[in-house]
């Protein structure tokens, strides 16, 4: 994988995140410039008057007020506002209201406790923690619309270099969209505190040029292949609670608590960034979740040796 | 205007005069005291007692996070204490501290000789007192019946359905739940205690426009006080409803609301923010004319950007919400109210400008907090600023920025100017000063630790750090700042642990204050330091704003200006 950029707001990459990052500057000239002239004239007072004075004994001259300037410096503040938020109401509703154009890509992320599920559903798709998604270009705009929903507690689903934040909320359906403007992998990460592990519940946004989304795409929805030297291990997992949480397709495994194991190992981490994802992390992490990440809430499978060996071997040609 | 007779002083209580000396005696005597000058000192040194303990919180919490991927702190510890530190500073720190000066000063600011309840004053005290046992007996507690966990991890705002039992099993989050009901009904019976005096026992001539500017802030946060507990103690009802006999208010598995409690919360939340700081400009407004030696600049304006900023703020709650999906037409609502909120403040800082415009300024102790306050609140309002600006905020909101911000606005405003009233205030209360010398180090140690800590603060939260994570990963380049924001720690620890040595040593040894040790000009100045149980024995005619620049300037006294 390619080096990790710094998920800055200022560094965006897609246009709600290049809006707001506009926005911001404009509302950073203005509250610096109301900075400069404060403090400037605080410190000028402060130098000026806080000499010490010839005659200490005699008090200064006592300014009770003047209507002029008190009226001054309270309309000019409100004239400052009123402006302020007319550009802000232009952004909340230019972002909030972009309607959904007929070819734009839809996805589904649910939060969960401590990981995210990422669904295409006009694609077929269920993966988790990782969201892929084409670049957008001027010839051909690419926009991805994203539904935020959440099964347990509240969660926030934040790609800095993307968009802004969106709360995923139980018994609510919020959305977001993304146009990515560049190819890269881009970190966020839950932004809501959402009970143990609210800090290792990582996300990742990957955007490919077009063609390669689209064979990212055919290879999701193919049913990864059958390996006689994994037959055991699928037994296993069939036979063991996995199934019980875990779906993968084409197999008796359809639970919906967990994470869709169908193309596990085409994602780079476990536990949604807890550990990067190698044969012999994920024979840990099924041997006891806990040791990367305290009070997942995959149980430790008390599984001998032997039984890790033919899981992992399984689970390894989920490509 | 006529004079009213003053009834003569209270005889001592009876009881207090035939108690044994000693220790137990003087024990004694605080824990019975009605006095509103002992309980206002028994508030301010319980505030600054959890103040310590909350402080030690976050050191902690900013050891864990030094550096990434450190386990000093394991992740259930972590929320534990970022719980317990955002609930201690607010319900044990601040509203303590606030109430206990409003306690301390108000009478003798207007005139009086107690508040008008002091039995409700003395309830208030020991409820809130009980009600930060209650929160902290959590870590013997919270294990009860069910074995699940101790001290809450819900966070300070406990968002539903989080706080449900569903997902919080065990008694920890009752204990909150519990912890900050009590607390609010101490609060609740303070504000109406405050405005009752306010309202009925200010000494003949003390109008209402002639009330001490630190005095018109507490009217305002107590009305305040009163329209925003109550909604808060409601929801914190209906959460023990649905934890203990399974109602579903906030229960999502079962069609509850988890957004309802959201506003609920900050409904209260938000102008609580405010309740806290309106006294601090109060403070302020107090301190920097004495330090310049001027009146105040637009008493008028002042006291009315006080009032407005009390009315406006009521309708910001929901900016803590932007990112929540409210619409349009409600996000664009609350950054117009959040905005204009702006526009009084901004009015306050400009009179403290002016005020200290032509002054002979003395940099004691109090006058330098008071100026570090100016920069550093300048700063929380224009950040305040940037989060009203709600795509802004959705980038920046439950981000390092906002910990940033709101530090800002509650230790480089609050706790900077509660120091300021502390070296101010503490020669009346105590007789003496406090060292001049140790109060310079302890403003310097503060003043660059504070800044160190959380200027920084705001550049993670730009770079993507979400709040209330016990780590993270070490390719998100948050590495240095977070390590600078650690450092910043120690300085303050220091600063605070001088202010402590200070108290103590000055106890004893501070120079004699005397009566008006600052040249000051409100009431609480013209009796002796202490003053005694009944507080005047006869009060100084109030004939303006100042009475004691009349009495010190017969010949240019201030009511023809007024």
């Amino acid at each position: 994988m390619t080096p990790i950029e710094t998920p800055n707001i200022f560094a965006p990459v897609s246009t709600p995140a290049f809006a707001i990052r506009d926005l911001s500057f404009v509302v950073l000239a203005i509250t610096g410039v109301i900075f400069v002239i404060v403090a400037g004239f605080a410190v000028y007072t402060l130098i000026r008057f806080g000499r010490r004075p010839a005659n200490p004994e005699v008090e200064p001259a006592q300014v009770y007020g003047s209507t002029q300037i008190e009226l001054a410096w309270a309309v000019v503040p409100l004239l400052i506002v009123v402006v302020l938020f007319l550009v802000t109401a232009r952004y909340v509703w230019g972002i909030e209201r972009r309607p959904q154009p007929p070819g734009a890509l839809e996805i589904t992320v649910v939060g969960n406790q401590w990981w995210w599920e990422v669904r295409y559903p006009k694609l077929g798709i269920v993966t988790a923690n990782e969201i892929h998604v084409p670049v957008s270009d001027e010839v051909s705009p690419a926009l991805t619309f994203i539904t935020i929903k959440s099964v347990d507690v509240a969660h926030s689903f934040w790609v800095p270099q993307l968009a802004g934040k969106m709360d995923a909320i139980p018994n609510k359906t919020n959305r977001v969209w993304i146009e990515p403007r560049r190819v890269g992998t881009f970190v966020g990460q839950c932004a809501e505190y959402c009970g143990l592990q609210h800090a290792l519940m990582l996300l990742v946004v990957v955007v490919h040029p077009k063609d390669e989304f689209r064979t990212w795409v055919a290879a999701q929805q193919a049913a990864p292949a059958e390996q006689t030297a994994a037959r055991a291990g699928r037994e296993l997992f069939s036979s063991l609670a996995c199934v019980n949480c875990h779906s993968v397709r084409g197999t008796p495994g359809n639970g919906v608590f967990g994470p869709d194991l169908t193309h596990l190992m085409s994602r780079a981490t476990l536990g949604a960034g807890a550990v990067r994802n190698t044969p012999e992390n994920l024979r840990a992490w099924v041997k006891d979740p806990g040791a990367f990440k305290v009070g997942a809430l995959m149980p430790a499978m008390k599984l001998d040796d032997a039984q890790l060996d033919h899981l992992v071997a399984y689970l390894v040609t989920l490509r | 205007m006529a004079t009213i007779p003053l009834p003569a002083p209270a005889p001592v209580d009876a009881v207090e005069a035939s108690s044994p000396s000693g220790l137990a005696a003087t024990l004694h005597d605080w824990v019975v005291t009605v006095d509103h000058k002992r309980l206002g000192i028994m508030y301010v040194v319980t505030g600054l007692v959890f103040l310590v303990i909350g402080g030690i919180e976050a050191s902690l919490m900013r050891l864990q996070l030094a550096w990434p991927g450190l386990t000093l702190v394991p992740a259930d510890t972590f929320n534990r204490l970022f719980t317990l530190h955002g609930t201690t500073m607010v319900f044990l720190v601040g509203i303590p501290i606030v109430f206990g000066f409003a306690n301390y000063l108000v009478p003798l600011m207007i005139g009086a000789r107690d508040l008008a309840f002091p039995r409700l004053n003395a309830f208030g005290f020991w409820i809130l007192l009980f009600g930060g046992v209650l929160l902290y007996f959590s870590f013997l507690g919270g294990d009860g019946l069910y074995g699940a966990g101790s001290a809450p991890a819900v966070g300070w705002f406990a968002y539903a359905p989080l706080s449900e039992r569903a997902f919080t099993p065990g008694n920890a989050t009752d204990y909150w739940n519990l912890s900050v009901l009590i607390t609010g009904f101490g609060t609740i019976a303070t504000a109406i205690n405050l405005i009752a005096t306010i309202a009925t026992m200010r000494a003949p001539g003390m109008t209402l426009g002639r009330l001490p500017v630190y005095v018109w802030t507490m009217l305002v946060v107590s009305a305040m006080t009163l329209l925003i507990l109550p909604p808060l103690s409601a929801a914190q009802i209906m959460l023990l409803l649905d934890r203990f006999l399974g109602a579903h208010y906030f229960d999502t598995q079962a069609g509850g609301s988890a957004i309802i409690w959201q506003h609920f919360f900050w409904f209260f939340g938000h102008p609580e923010v405010y309740v806290l700081m309106v006294p601090g400009f109060g403070f302020v407004s107090e301190i920097i004319p004495v330090f310049s030696r001027k009146v105040i600049f637009g008493y008028a304006s002042l006291v009315a950007a006080t009032v407005a900023i009390g009315a406006v703020s009521m309708s910001t709650w929901a900016h803590h919400m932007f990112a929540v999906g409210m619409g349009g037409t409600l996000n664009s609502f609350f950054a117009a109210s959040t905005m204009l909120v702006g526009v009084p403040t901004g009015v306050k800082i400009f009179n403290w400008l002016a005020t200290l415009y032509g002054g002979k300024l003395r940099f004691q102790t109090p006058m330098l907090f008071c100026c570090a306050f100016l920069f550093q609140f300048l700063c929380a309002g224009l950040t305040g600023i940037m989060l009203a600006v709600a795509p802004f905020d959705w980038q920046l909101t439950d981000s390092y920025f906002v910990v940033a911000h709101f530090h800002f606005v509650l230790i480089g405003g609050l706790i900077f100017t509660i120091f300021a009233a502390l070296y101010y205030w503490f020669p009346k209360a105590t007789g003496r000063m406090l060292s001049e010398r140790l109060g310079k180090w302890h403003f310097w140690l503060l003043t660059v630790g504070f800044n160190l800590t959380f200027v920084t603060m705001h550049l993670q939260g730009v770079l993507g750090m979400p709040r209330r994570i016990y780590t993270y990963p070490a390719d998100r380049g948050w590495d240095i700042l977070n390590l600078v924001t650690t450092l910043g720690v120690p300085l303050q620890a220091l600063g605070v642990l001088i202010f402590v040595i200070n108290v103590v040593y000055s106890l004893r040894h501070g120079t004699p204050a005397g009566d008006n040790p600052w040249e000051a000009w409100t009431l609480e100045w013209a009796t002796t330091s202490p003053p005694p149980a009944y507080n005047f024995a006869t009060v100084p005619p109030v004939t303006s704003r100042r009475p004691l620049w009349d009495v010190q300037h017969p010949d240019d006294p201030d009511g023809p200006h007024e």
